[in-house]
């Protein structure tokens, strides 16, 4: 029996990755429900059921109905289309910050597995040091200095990912580069960044990809208080964290309005949040035996 | 010990004057002439100047930092702007109204986690767990500032138990000011508490499965027994790190909530100073902020080395 015999076996016996994928209940859910919210953000760019900035005083505050399904607002707008377009504000708030995150982080905590000695200690005391000022914080800081803004806001959270993401990397990559395969890559003359970018990242992947994922529900929830606070997205630009700051100061007329924005918010980071948890135990079936 | 706290010390004193810096370097290119804004737009060039002479805001960068942190080791924080008032005065009066909630709501989430977390592990696979970690999954999804929108409708519109904001003071008796943190709390405390809760079901598991509680249980000690004599203490180590993480959430939750329930606390404050302009308490506020951040971490540290004799050994 060859040897290439022997190991394509086990290969045929295993399910893929998608039929694994599609037999974990909480990644199904979670990919469903990021899904939705997808769907929801793609589709106010075709359609919503109403100009979600156009004010309509007559209308204003009527309750859940055939014509307004989710009711309309103190200005008369459509609560459904709102948060239709809201959901915009979060996927984008989302993918920059952790995109500004994973990038900076990355690549800082894959130097510092690289380079060892004193830069990897510089960039983890760095990293140490910014935990002193959570995402709010840091918002508070730059909002004092540029003014309030998405922009702003999306800096803030983006910062604030930073260290996580290199602390990850650093500690994931380490282990990397203690595995036969790179010393023997090393042994055979390959630099130090050839080795990071073919050896290494590629086997950091998976880790970075579920940090992403659960980074993304967390980016949501701060924009989403960073609005409700003032310093987010601002008007006339709908977002659900400035939704429920205007409905918080209608609860006694219209109690409603402050349930639905925070639905749209819990059920687009739970979907996140499951996904990240499937896609943990699918892609590190080691810490998800530790769960 | 000594060694390991003295290391752990002046890891503290650099992060804290690392924290002092880039808060005065990020605060001090703030757009806007606070002299001029406080003013107004008609005041004359010569009076704003006076101004900034009298607020000392003219003075160079590196000087008006260094008086800055002097004056913070010697408790003195200067004269808000706007306020015209101690900023220290300021930043106390409102951190009775912070401190205590920060206490409350994370005494709160170690009740709730520590227990749920338990409950759930000596349970683990069976429908208690399963629905226990449901709920914290829900629980890690909601926004506390829209939980807290949710307890005010619930406790203050429909019931009307308790106010739907603001604060009476502490000179009415203290459980007035209680009753008036108590829905802040919970709504700061329950989703600390989901995540803290997911934390403590992890490592008892971890720890039950050992084999020096197999062989406690062995010498025939009870579950009960085993549990809250041999697992806990192992157990606790992840719980109170991500315990001291969960606190700098903690104090960036009060800032929101404390608005959600319009309480007079540091958050607000430093909410009124920016529209104020007012730099010099944001900047103290911040700092404040950040440095609990650090000493609570820090506490964490040497309690971890309480807890853990492993750690100071391969600290040293």
């Amino acid at each position: 029996m060859s040897a290439s015999h022997v190991s394509a076996e086990p290969k045929a016996l295993r399910p893929t990755f998608m039929a694994r994928a599609m037999g974990h209940r909480s990644l199904v859910l979670g990919g469903l429900l990021t899904l939705l919210l997808l769907a929801a953000a793609g589709l106010s760019f075709l359609w919503t059921p109403y100009s979600p900035y156009e004010m309509n005083i007559p209308s204003r505050l009527l309750p859940p109905g055939p014509q307004h399904w989710l009711g309309t607002d103190a200005f008369g707008r459509d609560v459904a289309s709102l948060l239709l377009v809201g959901a915009r504000a979060s996927i984008l708030v989302g993918v920059i910050a952790v995109g500004i995150g994973l990038s900076i982080g990355t690549a800082l905590g894959l130097l510092a597995a690289a380079r060892r000695g004193w830069t990897e200690e510089l960039i983890m005391r760095l990293s140490d040091f910014s935990f002193a000022f959570p995402a709010i914080l840091l918002a508070i800081m730059m909002t004092a200095v540029f003014g309030a803004g998405i922009v702003n806001a999306i800096i803030a959270i983006g910062i604030y990912n930073i260290p996580t993401f290199a602390r990850i990397t650093r500690a994931s990559a380490n282990a990397i580069w203690a595995r036969e395969f790179v010393m023997a890559a090393q042994a055979c003359g390959k630099g130090r960044f050839s080795i990071t970018v073919e050896h290494v990242l590629p086997n950091i992947a998976s880790v970075l990809i579920v940090q992403a994922t659960i980074r993304f529900a967390i980016a949501i929830l701060a924009e989403a208080a960073l609005s409700y606070l003032g310093l987010g997205t601002q008007p006339p630009q709908p977002s659900w964290g400035r939704m429920l700051s205007e409905a918080q100061t209608l609860m006694f007329q219209a109690p409603l309005l402050a349930v639905f924005p925070g639905l749209a918010i819990a059920f687009a980071v739970l979907g996140l949040n499951l996904m990240g948890d499937g896609l943990r135990d699918l892609l590190d079936p080691r810490l998800a035996r530790k769960r | 010990m000594s060694l390991f706290l003295f290391k752990r010390f002046i890891t503290l004193l650099v992060t804290l004057a690392g924290a002092s810096v880039v808060i005065f370097l990020v605060l001090e290119i703030l757009p806007g002439d606070a002299a001029q804004i406080l003013m107004g737009p008609d005041a004359s060039p010569e009076a704003v100047t006076a101004l900034a002479q009298k607020l000392g805001i003219d003075r160079p960068a590196p000087e008006r930092y260094w008086t800055w942190v002097t004056g913070l080791l010697q408790g003195d924080l200067g004269l808000s702007y706007a306020y015209s008032t101690p900023v220290v005065e300021l930043v106390l009066e409102r951190l009775a109204v912070t401190f205590p909630l920060a206490l409350m709501a994370m005494s709160l989430t170690t009740v709730l986690a520590i227990s749920a977390g338990i409950y759930a592990a000596s349970r683990h696979n069976k429908l208690g767990d399963i629905g226990l970690m449901g709920l914290t999954q829900a629980g890690i999804a909601v926004p506390n500032f829209w939980f807290a929108i949710l307890l005010i409708l619930l406790f203050a519109v429909h019931l009307k138990w308790f106010a739907a904001g603001g604060f009476p003071g502490w000179e009415d008796g203290w459980a007035e000011g209680v009753q008036a943190l108590i829905l802040p709390a919970i709504s700061l405390a329950v989703v600390q508490a989901a995540i803290l809760a997911r934390i403590t079901r992890s490592a008892v598991l971890d720890v039950l499965r050992e084999d020096f509680v197999r062989t406690a249980r062995a010498k025939g000690l009870s579950q009960r027994a085993t549990l809250w004599g041999h697992v806990l203490r192992n157990a606790l180590i992840p719980v109170i790190t991500v315990m001291g993480l969960q606190f700098a959430e903690l104090l960036a939750g009060t800032i929101v909530v404390e608005n959600v329930f319009y309480l007079p606390g540091l958050g607000r404050l430093i909410f009124q100073s920016i529209s104020n302009r007012d730099v010099i308490v944001v900047r103290n506020c911040v700092m404040l902020l950040a440095a609990l951040v650090v000493i609570v971490n820090f506490f964490v540290d040497v309690l971890y080395a309480v807890i853990d004799p492993r750690v100071k050994a391969s600290d040293i």
